[in-house]
């Protein structure tokens, strides 16, 4: 059965839902194994039994046109859609081997171990030191020593210590938008998680501030597994090391970034990176 | 068209303030005192003396049925109220006269005012003073003398009511205390002969205590009531006060403009900061204003808690559905209830329930009298704080629904647990609404009369509820408000004409307390709005 609607350019989505991509990923340490995930919004199936393995310490990019259910995809590694009431999961997502959907996983220390930076730039209407510090507080700690160390770290690790170090008690709504966005990657690489969540990280930034960040993810990548989603596909050929494309709740190719750049192994790849839909 | 309406309200409170303020503040002013001859036709010529409050023109056919011999070819005539003063001789303060008929107007220089403790203010000229019967000084030395023996008896009379308020209040509190425990240990049935003993040695150090303040005020009264004066009315008789009895004497006659402003200052002060005397008609206000503020303050520390409790609960973990629907649209509701509906409310909840069961669970020697089982702050404060808990509600739902939802985001996914987040995030970044529902709630509360007559609000209040004696805040007492005493002054006043420049004067005090209160409500949030600016981009 063939599906022809103009919103389908022409894919053959029923022959592909019955043939899943399957992922290539060279020799690599897994940090995350995506097992058979479905997601519904209310009526709306949102995510169509996606198999995927997101390897340790490497940067990967979901790419696809809007709505495709790359942000809904990245949103379940910490459960963020929990937080919408008509949302429902099924399928598991191991991380480091154990299912984060269990009854058992405390979902705010899953969240301390997944972290995540969005869209806009949302900084705590605080002093700049107050929001690094906030998961570190929230962990309890208070030491003055240790909240400062640790917000010094966290902040040279954001690249932004070098500006903000002498005026880390002004509010950070001050900040630039470039700023935020790397003060936010501060706050949530200070609680030291184990993988990295970006959610368009550059949408809402300028050209200059984007460079910023691009660096700072590929330096990032040396400790964090980072998982980020994107519009822009030069960027994603820029910093990722694996790249998945999906369309309409389908991962249609997973694969090492030059290789899906340069020899892709589906034509609805191609037909996307080259511009000629979506 | 809208900035017509706009003009139109600013014009009508602009208006209504000013002419609160004019009545209420011209009350203080010392004015002229006329002197005149009132000779209406074919009647005895009648001597007065005092001060015109307001000028009217009345018809003459009102006069004529009224009685007055008027000729009715004139339609208008112009009609005076006079202040007579001297209210223990002639039977009433205020007189109305016919401006044509005076006659011999004149504004003597040495006319003076004594105002007294009793009986209103005295109008006279001034010949002797006394002291025990003798003559001291007369006539232009009296003045001198009698500035001077005031002033005396003036600072006696603060230390005698320091020493009834204060000490022999301490001592009587105490007393009280005694008794009740005394009766509490009768109830309990172990009358322990020891502890009884010790109840009867702590009474009797009391009553020593007691004895001693008489005999201190025993000699004071004695120093004032001494001397006293004489004076001349207006129509020849000679009166001879006490000065015990007199407050204050000055001549407005021979006031000069910054003497007249000096005078009006001191008056305004006395009114804000001293108690009421004379049911209420003379003296100041203070005890009103105190009730007025302390209960507003409490009704905050009660509604605020509630009210964002409330708010978070249906905004935040109420599943939203019918039940959380039903109950939004109860509290709108609520706001909409009468307010005297409250008032039967708490006398009936808080004050007989309530009140009752803490007077016979803790209370219980005390009884028959009651103790929280009665009207007072804590259950007037408390019923405000239900009547203003929908405007609270409501405001601090809407402060929570504008925090974005990126915020809350930011916050869980760095592990925060949705309590965390309220508690971190979300109600830092809302209480400026919650300040602005205070505000509301603030304004609603400092005006209310109706439910507070039920619930603890009366027209003299003997203490306040707070004093020197432990535990210093009695949140059970009965208190005094500024609206029910406007209420009460001009309208269960037994002398109207005296009564009415007060309820302006307190109208206007009303009116600058609430703008107070609601003053530093604004600037606490606008310090919070700039503290949280995030809304904005």
């Amino acid at each position: 059965m063939t599906e022809q609607s103009p919103l389908t350019h022409g894919i053959d989505v029923a022959a592909l839902r019955a043939r899943p991509a399957v992922p290539r990923v060279d020799d690599e340490d897994i940090a995350i194994r995506v097992r058979d995930l479905n997601l519904h919004y209310g009526d709306k199936h949102a995510l169509h039994a996606v198999h995927m393995q997101i390897p340790r310490k490497k940067v990967t990019a979901f790419i696809g046109p809007s709505g495709c259910g790359k942000s809904t995809l990245l949103r379940c590694f910490n459960r963020m859609n929990d937080l919408v009431d008509i949302c429902r999961t099924e399928g598991e997502i191991l991380l480091d081997g154990k299912n984060i959907f269990d009854r058992d996983v405390d979902v705010a220390s899953l969240r301390r171990r997944v972290g995540m930076v969005f869209q806009k730039p949302n900084p705590f209407p605080k002093s700049i030191y107050e929001n690094v510090a906030y998961g570190l507080r929230l962990g309890g700690m208070n030491k003055r020593r240790v909240l400062d160390e640790t917000v010094e770290w966290a902040l040279r690790g954001a690249a932004l210590w070098d500006e903000v170090s002498d005026r880390l008690h002004d509010n950070a709504l001050g900040l630039s938008g470039g700023q935020q966005q790397r003060l936010v990657i501060a706050r949530a690489i200070a609680i030291q998680p184990e993988v990295l969540l970006l959610d368009e990280p550059c949408s809402a930034l300028d050209p200059i501030s984007t460079l910023k960040v691009e660096e700072l993810i590929s330096n990032l990548k040396k400790d964090y597994t980072i998982v980020m989603v994107t519009h822009n596909m030069q960027q994603a050929a820029r910093v990722s090391d694996y790249t998945a494309f999906m369309y309409m709740g389908d991962l249609i190719e997973f694969d090492n970034t030059d290789r899906l750049f340069t020899n892709p192994a589906r034509k609805q790849t191609e037909d996307y990176i080259t511009g000629r839909y979506g | 068209m809208t900035g017509g309406t706009v003009a139109v309200c600013i014009l009508l409170v602009v208006g209504l303030l000013g002419l609160i303020a004019v009545r209420g503040l011209a009350h203080f002013w010392p004015a002229d005192l006329l002197q005149a001859s009132y000779e209406p036709p074919g009647m005895e010529p009648l001597p007065v003396l005092g001060e015109v409050v307001r000028s009217e023109m009345v018809a003459s056919a009102r006069l004529k049925s009224a009685g007055l011999p008027v000729s009715t070819d004139r339609p208008f005539y112009q009609r005076s109220l006079l202040k007579l003063g001297n209210r223990d001789l002639y039977g009433s303060d205020f007189r109305f006269v016919l401006d044509d008929w005076l006659k011999q107007s004149r504004y003597p220089v040495d006319v003076a005012v004594f105002e007294r403790i009793e009986w209103g203010v005295a109008y006279g000229f001034l010949q002797e003073v006394r002291d025990q019967g003798q003559l001291v000084a007369s006539g232009a030395q009296a003045w001198d003398e009698f500035l001077q023996r005031q002033a005396q008896v003036n600072a006696i009379r603060q230390d005698i009511r320091a020493i009834e308020k204060n000490q022999i209040g301490a001592v009587n509190y105490e007393l009280e205390r005694l008794r009740l425990r005394r009766r509490g240990l009768e109830l309990d049935g172990n009358a322990d002969p020891a502890a009884l003993l010790e109840i009867e040695a702590q009474e009797q150090a009391q009553n020593a205590r007691y004895r001693q303040y008489e005999q201190e005020l025993v000699a004071l009264y004695a120093q004032i009531q001494t001397s006293s004066i004489v004076l001349h009315t207006v129509e020849g008789r000679e009166v001879e006060l006490p000065l015990a009895k007199v407050v204050r004497g000055y001549k407005p006659n021979a006031m000069g403009l910054f003497g007249k402003m000096r005078h009006y200052l001191l008056k305004v002060w006395e009114f804000v900061s001293e108690e009421p005397r004379e049911a209420n008609t003379e003296g100041g206000i203070f005890p009103a204003i105190f009730g007025t503020v302390m209960m507003v303050l409490l009704m905050s520390v009660f509604v605020t808690p509630f009210g964002v409790v409330a708010a978070l609960y249906l905004r935040e973990y109420a599943k939203q559905g019918f039940v959380t629907r039903t109950i939004r649209i109860a509290v709108n509701n609520l706001a909409g209830v009468p307010s005297i509906v409250y008032g039967v409310f708490g006398l009936g909840f808080f004050v007989y329930f309530l009140g009752g069961s803490i007077d016979q669970l803790f209370y219980r020697e005390a009884l028959p009298s009651p103790t929280y089982g009665t009207g007072g702050l804590l259950w007037a404060s408390l019923t405000l704080a239900i009547l203003t808990l929908p405007v609270v509600i409501v405001a601090t739902e809407e402060g929570l629904a504008r925090i974005p939802r990126s915020l809350r985001e930011a916050s869980l996914a760095l592990g925060a647990t949705k309590a965390e987040t309220l508690w971190r995030v979300v109600l830092p970044m809302s209480s400026p609404a919650m300040m602005t529902g205070l505000i509301l709630a603030v304004a609603r509360a400092a005006g209310e009369v109706a439910p507070l007559m039920l619930v603890g609000v009366v027209k003299l209040a003997p203490s306040l509820p707070l004093d020197g004696n432990s535990p210093f805040v009695h949140l059970d007492r009965k208190f005094m408000h500024l609206g029910f005493h406007i209420f009460d002054v001009g309208f269960q006043s037994p002398n109207v004409e005296a009564a009415r420049p007060l309820v302006y004067a307190t109208a206007l005090l009303l009116v600058v307390v609430i703008v107070a209160l609601n003053l530093f409500a604004v600037r606490v949030r606008n310090r919070l709005r700039e503290k949280y600016r995030a809304l904005e981009y």
